[in-house]
């Protein structure tokens, strides 16, 4: 890989991780081969320790605590109003682009606190990328699209590679080759998202954070995202916000089942590995959502 | 059978009568639209009419002579230049400015009691009468400032006329920019962009067509007020520029085509009646060509895009 890394300014420096592509190759490579199984505790990625998100003086989200193991995929469910979009927005700072909110807690990435005061959300959202609800391409070329990002960040090495391998991790690769030059608005709806995906991948962030990316969506496309969902966990932690259980089951490694409370703040009912939040919930709360019974 | 009934199951298909309301109102909106049509018609031949022969028979010298008191040899030079010259102080004076402040009160200023207070304040000064901008010209530019700007000077015309349409360029920038999606902005928040860089590379550059659109409709709105450029020192009549270094005839006495055809206008003699249409014409080409080339701007950057 011909990338170079934006100078760390995520203090402290030395606490950065080595972004080199072979250790999380390994660590898929390791959970593929029985992963699954009882495993030591996996490490994470980023780390939510007693947050709450306030709109004004309105709390969306209370006390949430979870970790987002690496290299795999954590779904966030939960009725209309539980806060997981909220939470997520929480993870990259997204929030503080609205006026009022406000964040309390810690979010731990690489043990650093990413609400400290000397961190510059500009950088965090460098390395924790997001994907949103409404595909959103700039109106750009769709080479613009997935440029821009590295462009802004200092990009240094050859850019069409870049943007080639980027595309092709998206899975878009072939279906735009001949036409990098169009506008990414000229795309399908499914298009569009997994090039917002390869916008996102482009400036090689960690995480990828994941606003129920296929509710716009048909079923065909909404497939091809969760496909390439699994293809990308090898490479990076996603977090994804889902309202379809079924793509939570099938998708997802670790669900977090958050609830609306009395005080409509969201809160942590239970927060386990899939398998076991759908066949073998311990809260009566979790099974009966999961099942269909609320929500 | 328990279904409920539907209120169409039966019954031909056939229309039954003629939707009279809906004629009316049709007709209605035919006609509003002749009428306004018909008064720009009216309008625009009666000028013509009475202009035509005067830009026939005079030709280029018309539009090269300066004003005179003698109707066969006045032209309207001095108006048409100070006129483009009026477009291009309000195009380097009320752009920048405008636009500058427009972006901050969108993209940097926080939703606090001062921002709406501004904010309403800019609104109610674009509804200030332009004469009254014209009296804060006099009394600034012309009168406090006179060692500046020379007295009734064209620079002091062109500060007035840019204060008097910097509210609204202002306005229409702003609501440009505010139409700018949300999602846009986080999605260049979201690849680690900085507020600066969103709002270079992609708030602006989605703005852009609808600031050209309100820039330029300030700019018309310029090259046609006259009360304020009278109060402000643009000189009725006849008068000598004296210099041909641009510099000094922006700091000289001026006149533009709307306080041209002012003067002419109340002037007894009836050949100025004819020059005066024929000043207006010229006046409307000027103005229409500043719209076309903006629009012709506008038209290539969005297809840039």
């Amino acid at each position: 890989m011909t990338m170079t890394q934006p100078p760390p300014s995520l203090p402290p420096p030395s606490s950065r991780p080595p972004m080199a592509v072979p250790i999380r190759v390994d660590a898929a490579a390791s959970r593929a081969g029985g992963g699954d199984g009882e495993a030591p505790a996996p490490k994470p990625a980023v780390e939510l320790r007693d947050v709450s998100v306030y709109y004004g003086s309105f709390r969306a989200v209370r006390n949430v605590t979870f970790d987002a193991p690496a290299n795999a995929i954590t779904a966030l469910i939960g009725p209309s109003g539980s806060g997981k979009s909220t939470l997520l927005r929480a993870i990259n700072r997204m929030n503080d682009l609205i006026p009022g909110a406000r964040t309390e807690g810690e979010v731990l990435y690489h043990g650093q606190n990413l609400y400290a005061p000397d961190v510059d959300p500009v950088e965090v959202r460098r390395r924790i990328g997001m994907v949103f609800q409404k595909p959103n391409p700039f109106p750009k070329s769709i080479y613009d699209n997935v440029a821009f990002g590295p462009r802004i960040n200092g990009f240094k090495g050859n850019l069409d590679e870049l943007v080639e391998q980027s595309l092709r991790r998206a899975v878009l690769w072939d279906e735009v080759k001949d036409k990098l030059r169009q506008s990414g608005l000229a795309l399908s709806g499914g298009q569009q998202q997994r090039l917002c995906i390869a916008r996102a991948i482009a400036v090689e962030p960690e995480i990828i954070l994941m606003d129920e990316p296929a509710s716009a969506l048909d079923p065909r496309s909404t497939l091809q995202i969760e496909e390439l969902m699994a293809e990308l966990r090898a490479r990076y932690t996603i977090v994804i916000v889902t309202h379809n259980m079924q793509q939570a089951a099938r998708a997802s490694d670790y669900t977090v089942f958050l609830n609306m409370g009395e005080d409509r703040a969201g809160y942590i009912v239970e927060r386990a590995r899939t398998i076991d939040i759908f066949t073998n919930p311990k809260s009566q709360l979790t099974e009966d959502y999961v099942s269909g019974r609320f929500g | 059978m328990t279904a409920i009934a539907s209120p169409v199951r039966t019954g031909s298909l056939r229309r039954t009568g003629a939707d009279w309301m809906g004629l009316a109102f049709h007709g209605v909106l035919l006609l509003s639209l002749l009428v306004s049509l018909l008064i720009l018609l009216t309008l625009i031949v009666d000028v013509v009419g009475r202009g035509a022969p005067v830009l026939a028979e005079r030709g280029l010298d018309f539009l090269t002579s300066p004003t005179s008191s003698r109707p066969a040899q006045a032209g309207v030079a001095q108006g048409i230049f100070g006129t483009l010259m009026m477009a291009a102080l309000v195009a380097l004076l009320a752009f920048p400015i405008g636009i500058l402040t427009a972006i901050y009160l969108e993209e940097y200023a926080s939703d606090s009691r001062l921002t709406r207070l501004i904010n309403v304040n800019i609104r109610n000064l674009a509804g200030v009468p332009s004469v009254v901008y014209g009296l804060l010209g006099l009394a600034i530019f012309v009168i406090a400032l006179r060692d500046v700007t020379g007295g009734r000077s064209m620079i002091a015309g062109g500060i007035t006329l840019a204060i008097l349409v910097l509210p609204i360029v202002i306005i229409t920038s702003a609501e440009a920019i505010r139409s700018v999606p949300r999602s846009l902005r986080e999605a260049g928040y979201g690849v680690g962009a900085s507020r600066w860089e969103v709002t270079r590379l992609l708030v602006l550059p989605s703005a852009a067509p609808g600031i050209l659109t309100g820039t330029v409709l300030s700019l018309s709105r310029a090259l046609g007020e006259t009360a304020p450029l009278i109060l402000a020192g643009a000189v009725l009549g006849g008068f000598s520029t004296g210099s041909k270094d641009i510099v000094e005839q922006i700091f000289g006495r001026y006149t533009v085509l709307p306080v041209t055809i002012f003067d002419w206008a109340r002037r007894p003699q009836a050949d100025f009646r004819e020059l005066t249409a024929a000043a207006i014409v010229v006046l409307l080409v000027v103005t229409l060509l500043a719209n076309a080339i903006a629009i012709y701007l506008r038209n290539r950057y969005e297809g840039a895009r």
